[in-house]
């Protein structure tokens, strides 16, 4: 029998206390206003800088009828100058005044480039504000020169599967008395404006759309279904890959797809952290840099004592949740990670590990279709 | 690498993939190079490893497990090379393609030649294209801009214009790229690349416009007159920019190149390079497919001629609701031959998307996968067919006038002219049964003719790829005894019938000289046991309007090639229409399964 399994799908993270850093950078390089050792409000801004507006390309020497090499004597304004919207940029005049072709710039902006080869004209609008915030309340402590810096605080953290929606900020509020319990409409009252709103096994888009009219910042369900996410996204998911979307409210599902009882470790702690308030992020990405939803929740209390994560492995006595049919949702204890491949009902070989569901029920999955639960 | 070739006793190649690391041990045993066992283990780009050596890390330790070979040092800091006896290996490749490989931006002249030509330079050097910006693509010029704006590409590809040609026109695409300040994935202070493959003559001002900017490259023209499309300097300085830049800002990667000997390749590479290798050894039009948990990549040789197709939103697990999207999930459905609801399979393949590295534990799990990788792979076969056409703009001399024709956009890979179909990627190579690869593949492609049909046996091919660009005797050693599975031939006439009417007769000859005579009816497939190692005298009898090539109704003669499954005789007609009406469709469904030995009879019984 192996003692170790070094081959399991990482968990979500789901801890009471400890430390959460966040790296917070503008896009392009800027001004950071804040240094080493200053503390934060999450909605401070932190770092900020100016965009370049976009271009909008003039093909004036086709416009006026000249050749691009005599694009410079035509034009009526140089590189570097501001333009307004319609103020004539270049002009054509010969045969006494037979042509008379003007043209006009068709936004408020700057001169960015004359062209010589191309006959084009770049005209650039006004730059535009782009700022970042802190996200978290806490310290600085890493600055990045011209991008932003790393905040950190104390904080029970909390990964879900899913998301939609960007951050949000707002306290956190039980709305059910149970992670079986299914999240409905009637569950919203006006008092949940600018919560985090935590409900159960499901929630619907009848639902999302009533805690969206009362203002409600963010829900967490265990699941949702998939034409419900349809009707709440306007669109059919193609990658999963969010952040971005234009919802009214964030949503973060915890468990997966269709009605899924909430994690008991989950709702349990966020029920210990009601009326907190919290930072929450639906963003998703689940390649090339996998992002997971999050809910941070900054607190006092010590922190746990850190586990060495990366060394520790599968063994015997590790608690897992099981992630795919026939035993989906289903928590667990690993009793024994057999070497050698075996056959499952579908026929392949694969390595598996045998799971003790408690009432004395073991069985046996594949090593791929758990999850670690990291307490 | 210390050894002699002659020498060497053990090599390791490992796959560094979106979802899962991929670890092939291969052993010299008596002067053949064999493979020996597999390991696996999750890819740990993510947060909290960023670091994919300890993906690979774990994967060795699978094949350390199975082996009782050590091959990390002793305090698992890198793999031991050269094998001193005890430990070790003597010598480690690997591709990789996490971390989403290489993304890309293709901007070109005329959307039809230069920017076509530019995009299959892209593709065949492995990477992704996020889009591709022409002057005649049907966008105006601020649509273009927020297009570019809004893409954060690793590379950008920028062609156009023959040598001594017009030039005008490629520098205006340029000025419009500089003014959109395309930002790169990896990071605000990354100078993004960008390779420059058009006309020679305007390489100055190219350089003046852009060099402070991007990283610039400057190359070969991809198009130097019409009829010629060289893009092998493209690729080249995109292959070594992609791992010059891009793979160096990945989590681990610069640790990884420290332990391989040979240059990583993108994993689409060197699955490209081992399907050329089977072009190569059997002299035969040959049509690949890579069906991975994000992408699906098909690669066809024909006529000599190499062509590889990204579709990048399907795959099986990340892009897997990309291919209900794109498909419906009728189409799905319509493969399944028991009743699931039609809910619960969209939650099971969503979950799988936010969980990819999952695996189907039951039957009618496996099922549903089955009937997903169908339409993924029919769908990248039609993107390919997109990709894979004769050079526009070239002036045809069979034509009556001398006008150049570019309106001509058919593909020239036709089914029947595949002599050769080959599947990888981890559904195929992991399917529990040879004849669940063989049938997906014929239902996905539907190939005409006599068609051999090839898996990759433990998915590896990526790996043999990148062995074979430093020991080709040892890949191909390897890829002939262990790799390839030689799964049978398909013999399908086209054309269409009702179900039940007659459509061919095959005389088998086998090997001991017995004869096996089958006459098909519309919608019937059925199996010759042949082994791998034998041949057959084979003669089709089509019927009427059912062609096997020579036209319809005319008998074809031939020696096929036998394999894991054997001949499978397919009548559905091509193209295969299966029923509307649910029960019909299933029935048929289950028939061609039983037929084949597809999936465990009983199993079957009990999801009906």
């Amino acid at each position: 029998m192996s003692k170790e399994a070094y081959a399991y799908t990482p968990g979500l993270k789901v801890k009471r206390a400890t430390a959460v850093a966040k790296l917070r950078r503008l896009p392009i390089p800027g001004e950071v206003l804040i240094k080493v050792g200053d503390e934060v409000k999450h909605n401070q801004v932190i770092a900020r800088a100016e965009m370049k507006g976009d271009p909008e390309i003039l093909k004036v020497a086709q416009l006026l009828g000249v050749e691009p090499e005599q694009l410079g004597i035509h034009m009526t304004k140089k590189a570097g100058e501001k333009v307004t919207k319609n103020e004539v940029v270049a002009a054509y005049r010969a045969m006494f005044g037979m042509i008379n072709k003007i043209v006009n710039s068709p936004i408020d902006g700057t001169v960015e480039s004359i062209s010589e080869t191309t006959g084009q004209v770049i005209i650039r609008k006004a730059p535009v504000q782009v700022e970042v915030d802190a996200y978290i309340p806490g310290k600085v402590t890493q600055v990045i020169p011209r991008e932003g810096g790393v905040i950190e605080t104390n904080a029970a953290f909390v990964q879900g599967i899913f998301g939609l929606g960007g951050e949000r900020h707002g306290k956190i509020r039980i709305a059910v008395s149970s992670p079986r319990e299914e999240l409905t409409a009637d569950h919203i009252f006006t008092e949940h404006k600018g919560t985090v709103l935590v409900g159960g096994s499901l929630v619907s888009f009848e639902t999302l759309r009533k805690a969206a009219e009362a203002g409600v910042s963010c829900i967490v369900a265990g699941g949702i279904r998939p034409p419900d996410l349809k009707a709440f996204m306007r669109e059919e998911i193609g990658v999963a890959i969010t952040g971005q979307e234009d919802v009214e409210l964030t949503l973060i599902i915890t468990e997966g797809f269709g009605s899924m009882t909430m994690s008991e470790q989950t709702f349990n702690l966020l029920k210990d952290f009601e009326n907190h308030m919290a930072s929450i992020n639906g963003a998703t990405q689940i390649r090339a840099g996998v992002l997971r939803p999050e809910i941070i929740i900054p607190h006092e209390e010590p922190l746990e004592q850190k586990q060495n994560e990366l060394s520790a492995g599968i063994v015997p006595g590790t608690a897992v949740r099981i992630i795919r049919q026939p035993y989906f949702g289903a928590i667990g204890k690993v009793v024994a990670l057999p070497v050698e491949l075996q056959r499952v009902k579908s026929e392949s070989y694969v390595r598996v590990l045998q799971v003790n569901l408690g009432e004395g029920r073991v069985v046996t999955v594949p090593r791929a279709n758990v999850e670690i639960i990291e307490g | 690498m210390n050894k002699g070739f002659g020498e060497m006793k053990y090599i390791l190649a490992t796959d560094v993939g979106s979802t899962t690391t991929k670890a092939r041990f291969f052993g010299n045993r008596n002067g053949e190079w064999r493979f020996l066992v597999a390991g696996e283990a999750p890819t740990t780009v993510e947060a909290p490893y960023e670091d994919v050596t300890l993906g690979v890390r774990n994967a060795v330790r699978e094949v350390e497990e199975l082996t009782g070979h050590r091959i990390l040092s002793e305090d698992a800091s890198h793999i031991v090379v050269p094998c001193d006896g005890e430990a070790g290996v003597d010598l480690y490749c690997t591709t990789s393609s996490a971390g989403g490989g290489l993304q890309m931006m293709v901007a070109g002249f005329m959307k039809a030649m230069s920017a076509e030509s530019a995009n299959r330079a892209a593709l065949g050097a492995g990477a992704v294209v996020m889009d591709l910006i022409a002057r005649d693509d049907g966008r105006r010029e601020f649509e273009k801009i927020k297009r570019i704006r809004n893409l954060r590409p690793d590379m950008i590809l920028l062609a156009g214009g023959t040598d001594g040609g017009a030039s005008v026109n490629v520098i205006e695409l340029a000025e419009l790229i500089k003014a959109a300040e395309p930002k790169p994935r990896l990071g605000a202070d990354y100078k993004l690349p960008l390779v420059y493959a058009g006309n020679k003559d305007v390489r100055d001002k190219i350089n003046k416009l852009m060099k402070d900017d991007f990283a610039l490259t400057i190359v070969d023209n991809i198009r130097p007159v019409l009829e010629v499309e060289n893009s092998t300097p493209a690729r080249t300085a995109i292959h070594e920019l992609f791992m010059a830049h891009v793979m160096s800002h990945a989590p681990g990667y610069t640790k990884l190149m420290k332990w391989t000997d040979v240059p990583i390749m993108p994993t689409p590479s060197g699955e490209g390079a081992a399907m050329r290798l089977i072009a190569d050894k059997y002299k035969m039009n040959v049509l690949g497919v890579g069906l991975g948990g994000a992408t699906t990549n098909v690669y066809s040789i024909v006529g000599g001629r190499f062509v590889r197709s990204v579709s990048a939103n399907l795959g099986m697990s990340y892009s897997v609701t990309n291919v209900i999207r794109e498909t419906g999930i009728e189409n799905i459905l319509r493969w399944i031959p028991f009743k699931l609801n039609e809910e619960e399979v969209v939650c099971r393949l969503m979950n799988k998307m936010i969980r990819p590295t999952t695996v189907p534990q039951t039957l009618d799990e496996l099922i549903v996968e089955h009937s997903v990788a169908r339409e993924a792979l029919r769908l990248g076969l039609n993107h390919h067919k997109r990709i894979a056409t004769r050079l526009k703009g070239v002036q045809l001399q069979r034509t009556v006038s001398d006008v150049f024709d570019q309106e001509l956009a058919e593909t020239y890979v036709n089914m029947k002219d595949i002599d050769v179909i080959c599947g990888t990627g981890g559904l195929l190579s992991h399917a529990p049964r040879r004849a669940q690869t063989m049938q997906i593949l014929n239902d996905a492609f539907q190939p005409e003719g006599i068609t051999r049909l090839f898996q990759d046996s433990v998915f590896m091919m990526p790996h043999l790829g990148v062995l074979s660009t430093v020991y080709p005797e040892a890949a191909w050693s390897i890829f002939d005894k262990d790799c390839l599975v030689r799964l049978g031939t398909v013999i399908a006439p086209i054309g269409k019938g009702n179900v039940g009417e007659p459509v061919m007769k095959v005389e088998v000859k086998m090997p001991d000289n017995k004869e096996i005579d089958e006459e098909l009816n519309c919608g019937e497939v059925r199996c010759v046991k042949l082994t791998a190692m034998q041949e057959a005298e084979v003669t089709i009898t089509p019927h009427n309007e059912f062609d096997m090539g020579k036209g319809p109704g005319h008998p074809v003669q031939s020696t096929v090639m036998g394999g894991e499954v054997g001949i499978l005789l397919d009548a559905r007609g091509r193209p295969i229409d299966l029923p509307a009406d649910q029960s019909n469709r299933n029935e048929l469904l289950l028939n061609w399964f039983q037929a084949l030995g597809m999936y465990d009879a009983d199993g079957l019984k009990e999801l009906r």
